[in-house]
């Protein structure tokens, strides 16, 4: 068995919107003998909108009390995260404190506030990263009992996930792991030309009508090169695609309906699973053709 | 007539980002290349690109740089960065200019993105992790009661489709989610708001 310290971030908690994610990678760490051993009272990494009233110091501060936590509680685990917001956020504290040893000193200075102090050993990883380097695709292909042949999938990999750190040193601009991950589970990875393209990120809050400019281009794409459904690694990825697409349908016309699910529901399904246990319950656009597979 | 030339060039505003501004000893790196610009995906909504607003900085145009509201556009998509043949951390100088000009009380007022990050800051160091709820809802209502019905209604389908996913907890608005040590959390943030204001002093 593997173990890691894990850093769910807020989303993914229960009740909040990526809740679902969640409880497909539950599924996907028992089948694969992953323990994810969850950081005591880890906080808010502050995402990525923190700079605006956060400032440096102090958003630096914030990401280094996980990472202390994750040195004194979990130690000699590598902290693991599912949200990209999260990871970017530990691996740019990580950088910056390593870089700057005086941001450093004045991080533990505010650290000992709460009794705290951040040594710089603790090693921020992404769960694809996990998942790849640590199991490999031969042992992740392995539990596969149910093939998702048939469906066409347009792999998302958004910004985040993908910029600015990457993940196994693959391109910015065409990474191939999630078109790995849809083929790996008996599904077709369809080429389209949105996969790194941005959602509108936090700003689909603040800039709606910009942000559902960015996300009707990449439904769109995936509509065009002839996916059913698109699938992603990052949970604002997800609620902003799927979640607006009745908003751009009202506005503009469109007749969007097209789930948007997480690779570790595909795998779930894929590895046995049954629709609950892969969070399918948790579509606001259903994945029907995912869901009959699951109940197979 | 020598001092007059040459004092249109001992930029202090350059200086100052320099100083103040989180990566801003990298401004003058630029080289004016323009693939920011192009990448950008909100690029259209911009009044200046992050090229233009690095030579408006090397030519001294503290004002319009730091009323601007191009800083506030950007959605961290990090294309700028990893594509500058410069290397310049362009996304970090994007938001710490933005802090800068949030902090000197410069930046545009009533800005969206301003005003939602000011809001998710204040309840992530409130409960030490972020209640969604509570978030969107003030998002909603920050510009006041009729607005925030309206906005409300006009986003109800999302909310009730939400509720039915199970991925709003409606209870949320008792406490939801958050952290046992939020008072550690709020003395680290405001230790770490003090060497800030002091470091900060020190730069001047």
């Amino acid at each position: 068995m593997k173990e890691y310290a894990f850093y769910p971030g807020c989303s993914s908690q229960k009740g909040d919107s990526a809740d679902n994610f969640l409880r497909s990678i539950d599924v996907v760490c028992k089948k694969l003998d992953i323990k994810l051993n969850e950081i005591p009272d880890w906080n808010c990494c502050g995402a990525s909108i923190a700079y605006g009233e956060g400032g440096e110091l102090p958003r630096l501060a914030l990401g280094a009390r996980n990472l202390a936590l994750t040195e004194e509680k979990l130690p000699g685990q590598d902290m693991v995260s599912v949200c990209p917001a999260c990871w970017l956020a530990n691996r740019e504290t990580v950088e910056r404190l390593h870089q700057q040893p005086q941001l450093h000193t004045d991080v533990n200075l505010a650290l000992a506030e709460a009794g705290l102090n951040y040594k710089g050993t603790a090693k921020p990883r992404h769960f694809i990263e996990v998942l790849v380097e640590d199991i490999g695709w031969e042992s992740m292909k392995a539990p596969v009992v149910k093939s998702l042949e048939g469906i066409k999938i347009a792999g998302y990999v958004g910004c985040q996930t993908n910029r600015p750190f990457g993940m196994m040193g693959e391109s910015f601009e065409n990474p191939v792991y999630l078109d790995n991950m849809i083929n790996m589970v008996g599904a077709e990875a369809v080429p389209y030309d949105q996969k790194v393209t941005c959602c509108g990120g936090a700003l689909a809050f603040s800039e709606p009508d910009k942000a559902q400019k960015q996300i009707r281009d990449i439904v769109e794409s995936a509509y065009d090169h002839g996916a059913e459904m698109i699938v992603t690694p990052c949970q604002l990825c997800q609620a902003n695609v799927e979640v607006y697409q009745s908003e751009i349908n009202k506005k503009q016309g469109t007749q969007f309906n097209m789930p948007v699910v997480y690779y570790t529901q595909l795998m779930s399904v894929a590895y046995g699973g049954s629709a609950k246990d892969a969070g399918l319950d948790g579509q606001v656009i259903k994945a029907a053709k995912l869901e009959s597979i699951a109940m197979k | 007539m020598t001092t007059n030339t040459t004092a249109a060039y001992q930029n202090s505003f350059l200086r100052e980002v320099e100083a103040h501004v989180e990566e801003g000893a990298w401004v003058k790196m630029c080289m004016q290349c323009g693939v920011c610009a192009g990448s950008c995906p909100f690029g259209p909504h911009w009044e200046h690109s992050p090229q233009k607003i690095f030579m408006m900085i090397r030519a001294g145009k503290r004002e319009e740089v730091l009323r601007s509201d191009s800083m506030w556009m950007c959605t961290s998509c990090y294309n700028c960065l990893v594509r500058c043949p410069r290397k310049l951390p362009i996304t970090h100088i994007m938001h710490g200019l933005a802090h800068y000009a949030h902090r000197l009380g410069l930046a545009p007022k009533g800005q969206p993105t301003r005003e939602s990050a000011r809001l998710f800051w204040n309840n992530c160091i409130k409960h030490g992790r972020i209640n969604e709820l509570k978030f969107t809802l003030a998002l909603y209502f920050k510009d006041g009661l009729a607005q925030g019905i309206k906005n409300a209604l006009a986003m109800q389908g999302i909310g009730l489709a939400m509720l039915k996913a199970k991925r709003l907890n409606p209870f949320a608005i008792f406490g939801g989610h958050q952290c046992k040590d939020k008072s550690g959390i709020q003395k680290i943030v405001a230790k770490a708001r003090e060497l800030e204001a002091k470091r900060q002093e020190q730069a001047a």
